[in-house]
């Protein structure tokens, strides 16, 4: 299952970060994972939230620039080899990760890692036909 | 009173001209001008004809006023050639300085317009103490801009010893004042200002080299900023004014009272209007000064709306010149900026962003000086259009509007990406342009 990720500008300054959280947390949204990616100037906050229609509506209502993109989340062993073997799976389809991020889930010895594709459909259904299911959505937020 | 010939350079001889006689040359050339312009450019005759009038109508200085003006759109929409009231062949050298919208403006010269334009700055460098022997450095960039070639020009018609340095280089420029024993540099002052500080920087103490005059002009600047100058190299700061559609610097130029410009009427009548109604104001008020050429034969300038906000200063010069004198330069009645001596429209720096992104995001100028050396920085707010959750998308997005701003602007200026709303609207309007120049 593909997962819609939310991501927002942000200029690398002082409380940039904090503005947007506090937005979120007003409302009652959890940030389920989070990953910043940036430059010396500004940086793009990427997050997946409990509810990403109420996330964006008030984020955008306070001015952001908000834009949901498909990624893929899969869960694996907390072990060597975790990583590995998925990427394993997609060698030779010629799909590109334009990029990724992992968290571990530290209770269930396990991690998740956050895909985003080029072509996210033919990554999932490259992956499900290795036997590797990406969690739904709801999966990931139970977890 | 004319002083003596030891003390005055033969070229400065009109400097001194009684006002009467001054007043009689002027009409007699403007009658000439406005009669060129009339016969052989047809812009300026279709006005004359809507208004009524020909060249008889001018009978008087005064009738000056009847006449229409020219402003720096009619540069633009004639481009290349359209003002010129001499044929090609008459032409020998050409210049061309930023237009709004890519375009650049196009400015024509005879043999006999470059003989003047030489003149009139000889006898700038004369009234600022220079004479053969000096050597003189310029640092105007040699170009399409008036700058370069036209100081050279003169500082070579004054006799002096020119090097032509060009802009840029700060490292060689200093060199050359050291190792040449440079006596005036010529250059924008916040160039002046930039070599300063680089001086320091390599232990070159300028207060100890032969230099001892900078005549500074492209942009306006401020006597805080001339006391930085004299106190951090012991010269003596003078102030020339020009612009590329009257003839390029030596419009007019401070003499060694540094009391006002001294302006070449015998060349260029002055006259400040109000910007708003276009009424001729008298002497003593400050408004827009517009500039026509009384003898410039490739392309005449005829009331010509320079939007430079001065005021003709009253009474006469200590120095005994009978030319009058103007106040300097201190802002413009329209929105361009002078850059580094550059001219900048804040359209064209939405031309920029409209070529890169299709349509015109929120953005904002802001202005600084580091180092003596004006700064723009554009912000540009990210809009969802312009939004990529890539890095590397964003980035390539701000490598093009980097580009496009160098491309269109002429010059090096920093872009940024803001986030959206961030930049204070008033009345729903944002403010372009935020100026935290120090002077």
């Amino acid at each position: 299952m593909k997962i819609e990720q939310i991501s927002l500008f942000a200029e690398n300054k002082p409380g940039h970060i904090a503005t947007p959280a506090r937005l979120l947390a007003r409302e009652g949204i959890d940030i389920r994972s989070l990953y910043l990616a940036d430059t010396q100037q500004y940086g793009i906050l990427r997050m997946i939230v409990s509810d990403r229609r109420k996330a964006t509506q008030v984020l955008e209502a306070n001015g952001y620039v908000v834009k949901a993109t498909e990624v893929l989340a899969v869960e694996v062993a907390d072990q060597p080899g975790g990583l590995a073997d998925v990427l394993d799976a997609l060698d030779g389809t010629g799909l590109n990760i334009e990029y990724m991020y992992a968290f571990p889930n530290a209770c269930k010895d396990k991690a998740i890692l956050i895909f985003r594709f080029n072509d996210p459909d033919a990554a999932l259904e490259r992956l499900q036909a290795a036997g590797i299911h990406p969690l739904a959505s709801g999966e990931l937020l139970e977890r | 009173m004319a002083p003596s010939a030891v003390e005055c350079h033969p070229a400065s001889m009109p400097d001194y001209t009684p006002a009467s006689q001054l007043r009689d040359l002027q009409l007699q050339r403007l009658q000439h001008v406005v009669a060129r312009a009339w016969q052989h450019v047809k812009l300026f005759r279709e006005r004359m004809d809507e208004r009524g009038l020909t060249p008889e109508n001018i009978g008087s200085l005064e009738d000056i006023r009847k006449l229409p003006f020219t402003v720096k759109s009619d540069l633009r929409d004639t481009y290349p050639f359209g003002l010129f009231a001499s044929p090609i062949k008459d032409v020998v050298r050409l210049h061309a300085s930023s237009g709004t919208t890519g375009k650049p403006i196009v400015v024509a010269y005879t043999k006999e317009d470059i003989d003047v334009w030489t003149s009139v700055l000889v006898r700038c460098f004369a009234g600022c103490g220079l004479h053969r022997g000096d050597i003189i450095q310029v640092a105007y960039g040699y170009g399409l801009f008036t700058g370069g070639l036209g100081a050279h020009y003169g500082a070579e018609g004054l006799g002096a010893a020119v090097i032509p340095a060009s802009g840029g280089n700060a490292d060689r420029q200093i060199m050359l004042m050291k190792d040449f024993g440079v006596t005036a540099m010529c250059c924008t002052p916040s160039y002046f200002l930039h070599l300063i500080e680089r001086a320091a920087e390599l232990g070159v103490d300028l207060k100890s080299l032969p230099l001892r005059a900078g005549v500074f002009g492209a942009e306006p600047w401020t006597e805080s900023m001339r006391r930085h100058i004299e106190n951090g190299s012991s010269i003596e700061a003078f102030d020339i004014y020009g612009l590329s559609e009257i003839i390029g610097p030596g419009v007019a130029c401070e003499c060694q009272r540094h009391n006002g410009l001294h302006i070449f009427e015998d060349h260029f009548y002055p006259e400040v209007i109000d910007p708003e109604t276009g009424e001729t104001l008298p002497d003593g008020c400050e408004g827009e000064l517009v500039l026509t050429t009384l003898s410039k034969l490739a392309m005449p300038m005829i009331r010509y709306r320079t939007r430079d906000i001065t005021s003709i200063m009253p009474g006469t010069c200590e120095c005994g010149r009978s030319l009058r004198r103007m106040n300097r330069i201190g802002r413009r009645s329209d929105d361009m900026l002078i850059i580094r001596g550059v001219n900048v429209f804040p359209s064209q720096i939405e031309t920029a962003l409209l070529q890169v992104e299709g349509t015109l995001p929120h953005y904002q100028i802001i202005l600084t000086r580091a180092q003596g050396l004006d700064q723009l920085e554009v912000q540009v707010e990210v809009t969802p259009q312009m939004f990529n959750d890539k890095i590397g998308a964003l980035q390539d997005l701000h490598c093009k509007l980097q580009n496009a701003l160098d491309h269109v602007l002429g010059i090096r200026v920093k872009a940024s990406l803001v986030e959206a709303r961030s930049i204070e609207r008033s009345q729903g309007k944002a403010k372009r342009v935020i100026d935290r120049r120090t002077s």
